[in-house]
């Protein structure tokens, strides 16, 4: 097990989708050493401080991680205006997010400490953006799928330009291993759609484990809202961290003994 | 999930904000997930004025049960207001936006 409380934490500037450069919140140990690496892909909501938060987390337990701010092209705004007026748009094109989890993969790998090792973690909608990501971008080693919902699209009428293809009919692509966190109470997606996404990657003998928990729901390891469920929480993310230990070659860890 | 879905309604008025009074003439309103509360879900009105770039907005989150005795007591007031003034509230907004 390895902690680390010395960290490096920064926002910096990375090249995104197009080319297009962008800012992004960055932490890593800094104890010298090499590091894998870890991309946190945000909410709708936007950039939050919750999320921050996540990045350092992962520097903690030995990872160099980095968050993108997916609406940078929005201006610098506060994160929450800025988000409003993504939301008000519809959205952000899949494309382009993919983009930017692409550039920001790239920014990691370039970093001198770099194990060459990447991971991928999403919340909420970033959950399905991570799902996504795992099925289109090559170069990732283990990703990490916390309630995405809309993963399965019932409704044809759901797609459209900004998200045309359901992420389950890409599942085919997957070529990483898959962590799937969730909660048994969550709306979005239902205990049923866990149940058929997990249906489609057994058919397809795809590298997955998924976790489902009850007495959660939606967002159960955010600490900021009432959906917080703390002993869930806890195994969740030790679920996580033995995961990434395993397939980015760190040092598994647990935040029971911390 | 997040879910992309707003209502937007075009609407004549002013709100009070970061820097100010200013003039709004568009709503965007969800039920999602909040930024700024502790609930899972919250009825979000963002008041904006696209016109002028829709940069600035004056923000509310609320219950689903509030948003609720919210629009109630909206049409009350308006009911109550139009009593009052003897006058339709609809054509107050209309003389204000001349």
């Amino acid at each position: 097990m390895s902690h680390h409380r010395a960290l490096q934490a920064e926002t910096v500037k990375f090249r995104g989708h197009n080319g297009d450069h962008g800012e992004a919140y960055c932490a890593r140990p800094i104890a010298a050493g090499k590091y894998p690496g870890i991309v946190v892909i945000h909410h709708l909501p936007g950039w939050d401080e919750w999320i921050i938060e996540v990045v350092r987390k992962l520097a903690h337990h030995g990872y160099a991680a980095i968050s993108p701010h997916l609406y940078f092209r929005e201006g610098s705004d506060s994160p929450d205006d800025i988000g409003a007026r993504v939301r008000a748009a519809g959205g952000v094109a899949d494309a382009q997010i993919m983009g930017d989890v692409a550039g920001a993969m790239a920014y990691l790998r370039a970093q001198p400490n770099a194990t060459g090792k990447i991971g991928v973690i999403g919340f909420c909608s970033g959950g399905r953006h991570c799902y996504l990501a795992a099925c289109t971008l090559s170069g990732i080693d283990a990703a990490v799928d916390c309630w995405g919902g809309n993963v399965i699209v019932d409704n044809p009428k759901d797609l459209n330009d900004k998200r045309p293809v359901a992420p389950i009919d890409l599942t085919v692509k997957l070529n990483c291993p898959l962590l799937g966190i969730f909660g048994n109470d969550d709306a979005n997606p239902t205990a049923d759609q866990v149940n058929r996404t997990e249906a489609v990657l057994k058919r397809l003998g795809k590298n997955y484990e998924f976790h489902r928990y009850n007495g959660a729901g939606h967002a159960f390891f955010n600490t900021s809202r009432d959906a917080y469920r703390p002993e869930q929480a806890l195994d969740g993310w030790n679920k996580v961290f033995v995961f990434f230990g395993r397939h980015l070659a760190a040092a598994a860890t647990t935040i029971a003994a911390e | 999930m997040c879910s992309y879905i707003v209502e937007k309604t075009a609407l004549v008025g002013s709100a009070k904000g970061r820097k100010g009074w200013m003039r709004i003439d568009t709503a965007n309103v969800y039920f999602d997930h909040p930024y700024y509360s502790t609930l899972d879900h919250v009825l979000a009105i963002d008041f904006t004025n696209e016109g002028r770039g829709g940069r600035d907005r004056v923000a509310v989150e609320l219950s689903a049960d509030s948003a609720r005795a919210l629009v109630a007591r909206i049409l009350a007031a308006l009911a109550s207001g139009e009593a009052a003034h003897g006058e339709p509230a609809q054509a107050a907004d209309s003389a204000a936006a001349a």
